[in-house]
C-alpha cells in the first residue's frame, strides 16, 4: 500500500505523517491524545441511500437472538466451572467487627474463599451499601450464597453522609467543583427585560440492563480468559491487566452477545477481580453474576441532581444571561458529568456562568448512563426556557430559533455540521397542531404540547481498526474486536462493508467480541461506536476492494482505474463486466485481507448531535395523572446507515426517558442510606402498556467534515430532551410547572396548587 | 428420577428440592435460550409455556411441573421469529426469547390480537432497550 499522508488541515504533520495530536471525546470528557493514523482517505458517498447503506436492514444477528441461539455471557458454561458469590455490606457506612470466614470455607460445595484485604477494593470498611467484603467460589450459585450466610458478619454502623448540599458545604467532593464563565453574567442580567429563576431536581436512576453484570474467568497458565458482559472489551483488557500486573495480551476478553449496558458496563468492577482471584485459587473457571438486587445497588447509577438555574432575555427574545449551579449526588466514587453542558453549548448566549459540584456521599457510586449530565442539564435548561418564553410572550419554538448558535458558543469554533434549524423547520407542522391539541381539553383532562431541543456529543474518534477478509467463496468477513451492546452495530458494519464491496448484506459476516481475534475497537458508549468503527470498516473494505480490482486488472488485462465493484460484479468502464467469483474463485485457500483505520476528527471543529422533540400530553387535573399521547423526535446525526435500527434507537431512547420522567427512581432510606428499590417491581421500568405513539424523523444529511461516512452516533441523543418536552407540555396544558423528576402525581398536584396560588395572588388588586 | 417433558422430548433430571425450572432448563439441559434476568418473577425474561400457558420459569419449582414445557428452542420455527426480526422487535435481545414465548401463547389464544390485547398480554415482559413499538408491530403482523 502506498504511504498515505494526511493533509495538514486534518491534523497531519508532514514530518510525522502517521502520529498526530487529536482531541478525543468520550461522553463529554475531552482529552488530547497522540493518535496513530492509518487512514484510507476516501470520498464520502453521496447523500441519500446507496445500494445497502441508508436502506432499512433487519439486524443480521436477529435470528440468533430471536431463536435463543445467541450465547450471552450469562449463558457461558465452561467445564468444571464454579460459581462465586460476594458478601457485601448491608449498611451505607459501617465497620466490620466479626466475620467467620472459616465457617464459609467449610460450607458444602465451597472450594475457595477471599477475605477482606485480599483483593483491591474488598475490605471491612464499607463506605456504601453493597461494598464487597469477601467472596466464595462453590459448585453452585446456591451453595455459594448459602456459604456467605454462614460467615455471619457483624457490623458497627457509622453515621452516613447522605445530603449532597451538606457534603458540598463540608468539602466532601468526588472531584473538584467546576466553574465556567463567559462574557459578563451580571451585566447580562442587568440588560434583561425578563429574568426567570427556578430550582429543579432529578432522581437517582438505575440502568437495569436485563443481563446483569456477569463474567466467567478462566486461567490458562499465566494468561486469563475473561468472558464478560461489557461495553468495552479493550478497557476490560487493559484495566484487568494493570490490576493483576499482567501484560495486556495475557488477558483475553470475550463478549459475543451482551444484554444491554446503557453505560453501566464500561469498567471492570470488583466482582470481576474477585472472580479472577477465585479462579486463580481454584484452578477452575469461576463465574460471578450479580443478582438483580446487587445490580440495583452496586452497578452504577445516573446520579441525582439539585439545580438552580436562571435565564434572562431582552424583550425581543435575545438571551442575555444563563446561569446555573448544579449539585450532583455522585455517591462514593465516579466523575463529575457535564450537567452544565447544555447551558454552555445549546444557545448563542454571550453571558453564561455555571458551577458544578460532585458530592461525595455514603451511597453507591454513579456510572455513565446514556448522555450523562446532558439528560439532567437539558431538563432544567429547557424547562426554564419555556418559563422565559411565557414571560416574554414569545413562542417557545421561536425563542429557540432566535438564540440558535451559529458557531460553538463556548469558543467560536465552527461546527463540523449542524442541522438544528432544519430540525426546527421540520418541527413546525407538528408544533402548529398545538391549538388543536389544547382544544381537546375538558374540565378534567387538559391537553397540551411542549418541546425541547437536544444537544450532545457523538462524533467518535480514533483509534479504531477493522479487517475485511475475502475468501474464495466471494463472501466478506469483517473482523474487529468490538462488541455489540444491542444497538445493531454488527448490522451497520455489515452494511458499510457490503456497500463498499458492492455485495449484498447476505454476503457479509461480522465477527466481533474477542480481543484476541481482531484489532482494537472503541467502546460501545458515548454514541461513539458507529462514528468510530464505521469509517474503519469502510476503509478496510475499500482496501480489500482495491486488491480485488488489482487482481482483476491483471487477470482481465484492463487498467486498474477503469474497474470498480458494483452489484457483486467487477465492472469496467468499457462496458464489460465479470462476476466477483471469477477473481475470488482463483484464490483457493488464499485470502484478500483489507485493513482499515478510523482517521482523525477534523481539526478545530466542534462535532455535536442535535435535535428537537415535541410531546403531546393529557393531564387529569383532579388526580395529577399524566398521559403522554405522542412524542415526535427529530434528530440530526449526520448520515443514517440503517434507518430501521436508527428508528429503534430513537424509540428505545424515548421509552427509557419516559421511565426517567414518570416511574423510575432509586429510593434510598433518608436515614440509613440503604437502597429500598432493589427489585424490578419496586424500580419501575416502562412496560409495553406505557408507550405512546412515537414519530421518528432523522435529517439524514452526511456531515461533510466528519470521516469517510459523515455519520454521528445516535445511541444517546433521543433520551436527552424527552423529559423537558413533557414537562413543557404539562405546563402548556395546565399552567403548572413541574420541577422534579420523576413527575409523580404528587408532583403534578403540587405544581397545580402552586399555579392556582400564583393565579390567585396575581389576580389580587395591587 | 423425575422427568421433564420439554419441546416434545422427555428428560430425566436430578434436582434438589427448591431448584427452579429455569435452572434445570439452563444448567442441566443446556437450553440457555430461556434467560433469567431478575430471578424473582418480575421481568418475564424466563417465560416458558406449560401446556401452552406462559409461566415464569425462574419462580416455578421444577418438582411441581406437570405437563408439557415449551421453551424458545421449541418455537424456533414459529412465524413470530420472522416477525420479530423483520420488524426489528429486538435490540440487545436478552428479553426476546421470553417475549416470543409470551407472544406465541397470545396469538394462539387470539390469532388476530388487538392493540389492547397485545399490550395486556405482553405487559409482563420487560424490555429495557425499549423495543416495545416494534414488538407490538411484530405481534400485530405475526403471520407475515
Amino acid at each position: 500500500m502506498p504511504v498515505r499522508r494526511l493533509p495538514e488541515d486534518r491534523g497531519g504533520d508532514l514530518e510525522l505523517a502517521r502520529l498526530i495530536r487529536s482531541e478525543k471525546e468520550v461522553e463529554g470528557r475531552y482529552e488530547e491524545v497522540w493518535t496513530l493514523v492509518d487512514e484510507d482517505a476516501l470520498e464520502q458517498w453521496p447523500a441519500g441511500p446507496g445500494a445497502v447503506v441508508g436502506l432499512p436492514a433487519p439486524r443480521i444477528d436477529g435470528y440468533a437472538k430471536a431463536r435463543g441461539e445467541a450465547r450471552y455471557t450469562a449463558d457461558v458454561r465452561l467445564p468444571g466451572m464454579l460459581h462465586a458469590a460476594v458478601l457485601r455490606s448491608p449498611h451505607a457506612r459501617a465497620r466490620l467487627t466479626r466475620l467467620d470466614l472459616a465457617a464459609a470455607a467449610a460450607a458444602p460445595g465451597v472450594l475457595a474463599v477471599v477475605g477482606p484485604g485480599e483483593v483491591e477494593g474488598v475490605d471491612g470498611d464499607a463506605p456504601f451499601e453493597g461494598w464487597p467484603v469477601a467472596a466464595v467460589a462453590a459448585r453452585t450459585e446456591g451453595e455459594a450464597r448459602a456459604a456467605l450466610r454462614r460467615a455471619t458478619p457483624e457490623w458497627e454502623e457509622l453515621e452516613p453522609l447522605l445530603d449532597p448540599d451538606e457534603a458540598v458545604r463540608r468539602g466532601s467532593l468526588v472531584a473538584p467543583s467546576r466553574t465556567y464563565e463567559r462574557g459578563d453574567y451580571d451585566r447580562g442580567l442587568a440588560e434583561a427585560d425578563a429574568v426567570v429563576e427556578a430550582a429543579y431536581t432529578t432522581q437517582t436512576l438505575n440502568h437495569n440492563p436485563l443481563e446483569t453484570h456477569v463474567c466467567v474467568c478462566e486461567w490458562r497458565g499465566d494468561s486469563l480468559d475473561v468472558h464478560v458482559s461489557t461495553q468495552g472489551i479493550w478497557g476490560i483488557r487493559s484495566e484487568l491487566a494493570e490490576a493483576l500486573g499482567l501484560a495486556p495480551d495475557r488477558v483475553r476478553v470475550l463478549c459475543e452477545y451482551m444484554g444491554g449496558g446503557f453505560g453501566a458496563k464500561e469498567g471492570i468492577g470488583t466482582y470481576l477481580l474477585l472472580a479472577a482471584e477465585l479462579a486463580r485459587r481454584t484452578g477452575r473457571p469461576v463465574r460471578c453474576a450479580l443478582s438483580r438486587r446487587e445490580e440495583n445497588v452496586v452497578s452504577g447509577n445516573r446520579n441525582a441532581t439539585r439545580q438552580h438555574v436562571t435565564a434572562a432575555a431582552r424583550a425581543d427574545g435575545t438571551l442575555t444571561a444563563l446561569g446555573g449551579e448544579f449539585t450532583c449526588s455522585l455517591g462514593w466514587r465516579g466523575w463529575l458529568p457535564p450537567t452544565a453542558g447544555p447551558m454552555q453549548l445549546l444557545y448563542a448566549c454571550e453571558n453564561v456562568r455555571t458551577a458544578e459540584h460532585g458530592a461525595k456521599l455514603n451511597l453507591p457510586p454513579m456510572a455513565a448512563f446514556r448522555a450523562p449530565g446532558f439528560v439532567e442539564g437539558t431538563w432544567s435548561l429547557e424547562c426554564v426556557l419555556d418559563k422565559l418564553a411565557a414571560e416574554l410572550g414569545i413562542d417557545p419554538l421561536e425563542l429557540r430559533r432566535l438564540n440558535h448558535a451559529e458557531t460553538d458558543a463556548m469558543d467560536g469554533r465552527p461546527f463540523s455540521s449542524k442541522q438544528l434549524l432544519e430540525c426546527y423547520r421540520r418541527a413546525e407542522p407538528h408544533w402548529r397542531r398545538r391549538d388543536e391539541v389544547r382544544a381537546r381539553s375538558d374540565e378534567v383532562w387538559k391537553h397540551g404540547m411542549g418541546l425541547a431541543s437536544q444537544i450532545w456529543f457523538g462524533g467518535g474518534g480514533p483509534p479504531s481498526y477493522a479487517w475485511v477478509r475475502l475468501g474464495s467463496d466471494g463472501r466478506a468477513n469483517v473482523v474487529t474486536a468490538m462488541q455489540d451492546i444491542g444497538t445493531g452495530t454488527r448490522t451497520a458494519m455489515a452494511q458499510i462493508a457490503a456497500e463498499e464491496l458492492g455485495l449484498t448484506l447476505d454476503d457479509v459476516e461480522v465477527q466481533v467480541g474477542d480481543s484476541a481475534r481482531g484489532p482494537y475497537a472503541t467502546i460501545s458508549g458515548g454514541s461513539s461506536t458507529l462514528p468510530s468503527m464505521g469509517p474503519a470498516v469502510r476503509s478496510a473494505a475499500a482496501d480489500a476492494a482495491r486488491q480485488v480490482l488489482e487482481l482483476a486488472a491483471q487477470r482481465f488485462e484492463r487498467a486498474e482505474g477503469t474497474l470498480r465493484l458494483d452489484g457483486g460484479r467487477i465492472v469496467c468502464s468499457d462496458g464489460e463486466s465479470w462476476s466477483l467469483a471469477e477473481i475470488t474463485s482463483l484464490l483457493d485457500d488464499g485470502q484478500i485481507l483489507g485493513k482499515g483505520a478510523r482517521g482523525p476528527n477534523p481539526a478545530g471543529m466542534r462535532i455535536l448531535t442535535f435535535g428537537i422533540q415535541l410531546a403531546e400530553v393529557a393531564v387529569d387535573v383532579g388526580t395529577g395523572e399524566v398521559r403522554v399521547e405522542k412524542v415526535v423526535a427529530i434528530h440530526d446525526v449526520g448520515r443514517v446507515i440503517n434507518p430501521l435500527g436508527a428508528r429503534s434507537q430513537v424509540e428505545g431512547g424515548i421509552i427509557q426517558a419516559l421511565g426517567h420522567t414518570f416511574s423510575e427512581a432509586r429510593l434510598d432510606d433518608p436515614r440509613t442510606g440503604v437502597v429500598l428499590t432493589k427489585t424490578l417491581d419496586a424500580y419501575k421500568v416502562p412496560t409495553i402498556a406505557d408507550v405512546p405513539e412515537i414519530v421518528c424523523e432523522l435529517v439524514d444529511l452526511p456531515d461533510p467534515q466528519l470521516t469517510n461516512l459523515g455519520s454521528k452516533g445516535l445511541g444517546e441523543p433521543p433520551i436527552v430532551p424527552t423529559a423537558a418536552a413533557i414537562a413543557n407540555a404539562i405546563r402548556d396544558a395546565t399552567g403548572a410547572d413541574v420541577t422534579s423528576l420523576p413527575i409523580t402525581r404528587e408532583e403534578v398536584l403540587r405544581a397545580l396548587r402552586e399555579a392556582q396560588e400564583r393565579e390567585r395572588v396575581g389576580a389580587l388588586p395591587a | 428420577m423425575p422427568e421433564l417433558r420439554v419441546n416434545g422430548n422427555a428428560y430425566s433430571f436430578e434436582a434438589k428440592v427448591g431448584r427452579s425450572l429455569a435452572q434445570v432448563l439452563r444448567d442441566d439441559l443446556g437450553l440457555t435460550g430461556t434467560k433469567v434476568a431478575c430471578g424473582e418473577g418480575h421481568c418475564g425474561a424466563c417465560t416458558v409455556q406449560l401446556d401452552g400457558v406462559p409461566v415464569l420459569s425462574c419462580i416455578t419449582l421444577v418438582h411441581t411441573v406437570e405437563g408439557d414445557v415449551t421453551t424458545i428452542e421449541g418455537l424456533r420455527e414459529h412465524p413470530l421469529v420472522d416477525a420479530f426480526v423483520r420488524e426489528d422487535a429486538l435490540q440487545c435481545g436478552f428479553c426476546t426469547p421470553g417475549q416470543i414465548v409470551s407472544a406465541a401463547a397470545l396469538v394462539a389464544a387470539h390469532p388476530e390480537p388487538t392493540r389492547d390485547e397485545i399490550r395486556h398480554g405482553m405487559a409482563g415482559n420487560l424490555c429495557r432497550c425499549g423495543a416495545y413499538p416494534r414488538i407490538e408491530e411484530a405481534i400485530s403482523s405475526w403471520r407475515g
